[in-house]
């Protein structure tokens, strides 16, 4: 009966091609462009750890002083150096990663190849175990290096091949800013988006090119890039220094259970409780722990246009689905006679309801092939835009399968109301009519 | 309206199909309108005036590849190069430039140890060039002279350290001073860094934040503190048509004076500016290219709707015509009755895009829509809903009364 309906249905669209067309084309057009705005939605909010975003916490600790203070606000988002030392000094967490970024010029062991300003990170050993960085090579830096401030450094794959060519490069030199550091580990590659750990540079589309101890860093006096809060005179000092009032790094914790992040939590508030004691802190403790989805949804890392292009999409779509219901409703009654004729000869309302139900959802399956190509080309248009996040910007299975599904399911909604009029035509008045 | 009331009673016995229309028109007006609203915002962003001389003004960065300890000396020697250049008008190192990635902000007070009057304004520091260089026009006071210049390692190597002068734009003078002439301020002092005070020796107009994109924020100070090519980057003035030439001349000049620096950005201002409103711009094409698809989509189902109509209407028509309704008549019946719709869609429409509108505002801090912002978008609609109905009303006056007769 099935097959019998769709035959119908299909002999239906090609009876008034033209409407037919216009209707395919306006679902198709409306789900196209959901389609490419919600692929654009799904991968910008998608977790860039995936499966242990909600373990790992970035910390925040009130240091400032009592200009402007208003109690409880937030804290600045980032530590200062004293601070982040000393809780990576304590341990009290899983693991923990201290961490800043950097623009450095970095060179192989080939001399006569001119160094190049690539962006890196200064981070402490845990780092690549917390953030599940790939491994392709050797190994990472362990604690102890990080307390021998050892010249050691891990290259991504990308600087892998640029500097040598994919071989193995452990145990090579490297130089950045014009120090030698040896190389003890090369990542497969890894993307991280959004780059979660440190927004301040910029969100999407970032690829550190190496990984470097915090303490050599320090011990070399590199300089940084981010955003820095200072509050206070640094007294001469460079604020990269021990003792200065400038918050600048960005400090993370692995914690296995909310539990767990209880006890962190407390521990954050012992610690600054003890610093206000000593003196060093002005203010009465306050702190943050936020998760990896937390710190997205508080930062509001997606930005505002996706969000309202996200809106507009499904508004167009709206009006789409509005347009089909109308166009689906004068078609339906325009062939008023037909269904006097079937309904006096014996055919059921469920039956004419069927029939109505089919051919709009023919019309959904011919729409969600359109919007799946319309959303390609969306989405390509979108990867030759100027937004950070435009190489993100691609189609998976599971957005396939939600196109499909939308088309449908806005197809089948728009042709409940016709169908339904449908059925309830007078079949005795329709015969008379003609 | 001579045709409103049969009108009227024929959409009731139309009234789901009537009720589309209106709803499709209502909220097809709902999105332009706000859609134009979106737009008319961004354009006016893209289109700001920075006040700057952007088509002659070249950023030039610079980034040491290992560690340089006379870094004063290189920059010195690179400014007296540079200024010597044919084609070069001003050059001078500000610690951020318009368009760039560098925002620097210091806290502005009217009394020492941050008590009185306290403003946030983007701090923008160079030498007694800078205000040429960037064509900053005082509207009171000095510039800065040579001997008021200190150099950038200096005083971050101060514990204490003094600036006995700043200049500040307009911005920042009536925040510091509210309700009173900008130049009430010549001559007073200000605390930039702590306890020292600072005398206002001058006010500019023509200085915005850096990031114009992301804040709307006004307030600058400009300190006279002369940087090094590691704390900000060349801002070179070149003649009309200039720019290449100096780059070329420039990296020849870096070269020479110390060979492991890297050139790593040569841009106009005008450049950089493009980049900076890449995403608007973009988002604007965006927003047209939806508001197009809409308008035509609902065309369509206005044609569509309206065909339907029309042949169901044929007897109808039929007999008006052989009771003596002229072919105009019909025309018309048809036109009104579709303005009807659509002004019934407009009127509901702009109550959901006044609550778009607020949502907007919430979500986006978008400005509240002006409610003559739904003049174009009422324009459209109705224009558009005319032209639909066009070819469908021309073909119900088509409409031989003979037909009425014979259908029946």
């Amino acid at each position: 009966m099935w097959l019998e309906h769709l035959k119908n249905a299909w002999r239906s669209l090609r009876r008034s091609p033209v409407l037919s067309a216009l209707m395919v084309g306006a679902l198709g057009l409306g789900v196209g462009i959901c389609m490419t705005t919600l692929t654009v939605y799904h991968v910008l909010t998608a977790d860039p750890i995936p499966g242990k975003g909600d373990q790992l916490y970035e910390v925040q600790i009130d240091a400032g002083n009592l200009i402007g203070y208003r109690p409880g606000e937030e804290p600045t988002f980032q530590l200062t150096r004293d601070d982040g030392e000393a809780l990576l000094a304590a341990a009290k967490a899983k693991r923990q990663a201290l961490m800043t970024g950097a623009f450095m010029a970095v060179r192989g062991p080939d001399e006569r190849v001119p160094p190049e300003i690539l962006p890196l990170r200064q981070t402490s050993a845990d780092f690549f175990a917390m953030f599940n960085a790939p491994i392709a090579l050797g190994a990472p830096w362990n604690a102890q290096d990080d307390q021998n401030e050892a010249r050691v450094a891990v290259l991504s794959h990308e600087l892998n091949q640029r500097l040598f060519g994919g071989a193995n490069s452990v145990g090579q030199a490297i130089h950045v800013a014009g120090n030698e550091l040896r190389v003890v580990g090369v990542l497969k590659p890894w993307k991280v988006d959004p780059y979660v750990f440190d927004l301040t540079l910029g969100a999407y589309g970032r690829e550190e090119m190496l990984f470097m101890p915090f303490s050599t860093a320090r011990a070399l006096k590199l300089g940084r890039a981010g955003n820095m809060n200072c509050w206070g005179e640094t007294g001469g000092k460079s604020p990269l220094e021990r003792g200065t009032p400038c918050a600048w790094l960005q400090y993370w914790v692995e914690l296995d259970s909310p539990a767990q992040a209880q006890d962190y939590r407390n521990y954050l508030l012992q610690y600054s409780a003890e610093q206000q004691k000593a003196g060093r802190f002005q203010r009465a403790p306050n702190v943050r722990l936020r998760n990896v989805p937390e710190v997205m949804a508080f930062r509001e890392v997606l930005p505002a246009d996706v969000r309202l292009q996200t809106g507009l999409a499904f508004a167009f779509l709206l009006v789409c689905l509005v347009n089909m219901v109308g166009l689906q409703l004068a078609k339906t009654l325009r062939r008023s006679g037909e269904i006097g004729v079937r309904r006096a000869l014996g055919a059921r309302r469920a039956t004419v309801f069927a029939q109505f139900l089919v051919e709009s959802a023919l019309i959904g399956l011919l729409g969600a092939g359109l919007g799946l190509l319309l959303a390609l080309g969306g989405l390509w248009l979108v990867r030759q835009g100027p937004a950070d996040y435009a190489g993100l910007a691609r189609l998976d299975t599971a957005m396939l399968g939600i196109t499909l599904g939308l088309s449908l399911l806005a197809s089948l909604l728009a042709g409940v109301l016709p169908a339904w009029r449908a059925t309830q035509l007078n079949p005795a008045i329709q015969l008379k009519v003609q | 309206m001579n045709h409103l009331l049969p009108i009227l009673s024929t959409l009731r016995r139309h009234r789901i199909a009537a009720g589309l229309i209106v709803l499709e028109v209502a909220l097809s007006f709902a999105i332009v309108s706000n859609a134009v609203h979106v737009i008319g915002q961004r354009l006016g962003q893209l289109n700001a005036d920075s006040g700057l001389p952007e088509a002659e003004l070249l950023n030039l960065e610079l980034r040491n590849t290992r560690r340089l300890e006379n870094r004063d000396a290189l920059s010195a020697e690179d400014l007296r190069r540079l200024r010597a250049l044919p084609g070069v008008k001003n050059v001078s190192i500000p610690n951020q430039v318009i368009y760039g990635n560098n925002i620097n902000v210091s806290g502005v007070n009217t009394e020492p140890d941050n008590r009185g009057q306290r403003v946030q304004a983007f701090s923008y520091s160079g030498d007694e060039q800078l205000l040429p260089t960037m064509g900053l026009r005082l509207i009171g006071g000095r510039a800065f002279t040579p001997e008021d210049v200190q150099l950038d390692s200096k005083i971050a190597a101060e514990a204490d350290p003094k600036l006995p002068v700043v200049i500040v734009n307009k911005a920042l003078a009536e925040a510091l001073a509210p309700g009173e002439s900008p130049l009430t301020l010549l001559g007073r002092s200000v605390y930039v860094f702590g306890n020292q005070p600072s005398q206002v020796v001058g006010i500019v107009e023509n200085l915005g934040p850096p990031n114009p994109r992301h804040t709307t924020d006004r307030a600058a100070v400009l300190l006279p503190i002369g940087e090094s090519y590691a704390s900000g980057s060349y801002l070179v003035r070149v003649q009309p048509g200039q720019a290449e030439a100096v780059i070329q001349a420039a990296r020849q000049i870096f070269k020479e004076v110390e060979p492991s620096r890297l050139l790593t950005n040569a841009r106009l201002l005008t450049e950089m500016r493009e980049r900076h409103y890449a995403q608007d711009r973009a988002m604007v094409g965006l927003l047209l290219g939806v508001c197009l698809a809409l308008l035509l989509i609902t065309a369509l189902g206005i044609v569509g709707l309206a065909s339907f109509w029309v042949e169901q209407r044929g007897r109808m028509i039929g007999i008006r015509r052989a009771l003596g309704a002229t072919r105009a008549d019909i025309r018309r019946y048809f036109q009104q009755e579709n303005l009807l719709l659509c002004g019934v869609g407009v009127v509901l429409g702009s109550g959901a895009a006044l609550g778009i509108n607020q949502w907007l505002v919430q979500s986006q801090g978008l400005p509240v829509l002006p409610l003559w912002y739904l003049l174009p978008a009422t324009a459209a609609l109705l224009g558009l809903g005319q032209l639909a109905v066009l070819a469908p009303a021309q073909r119900a006056s088509g409409v031989a009364p003979a037909l009425a007769m014979r259908s029946s």
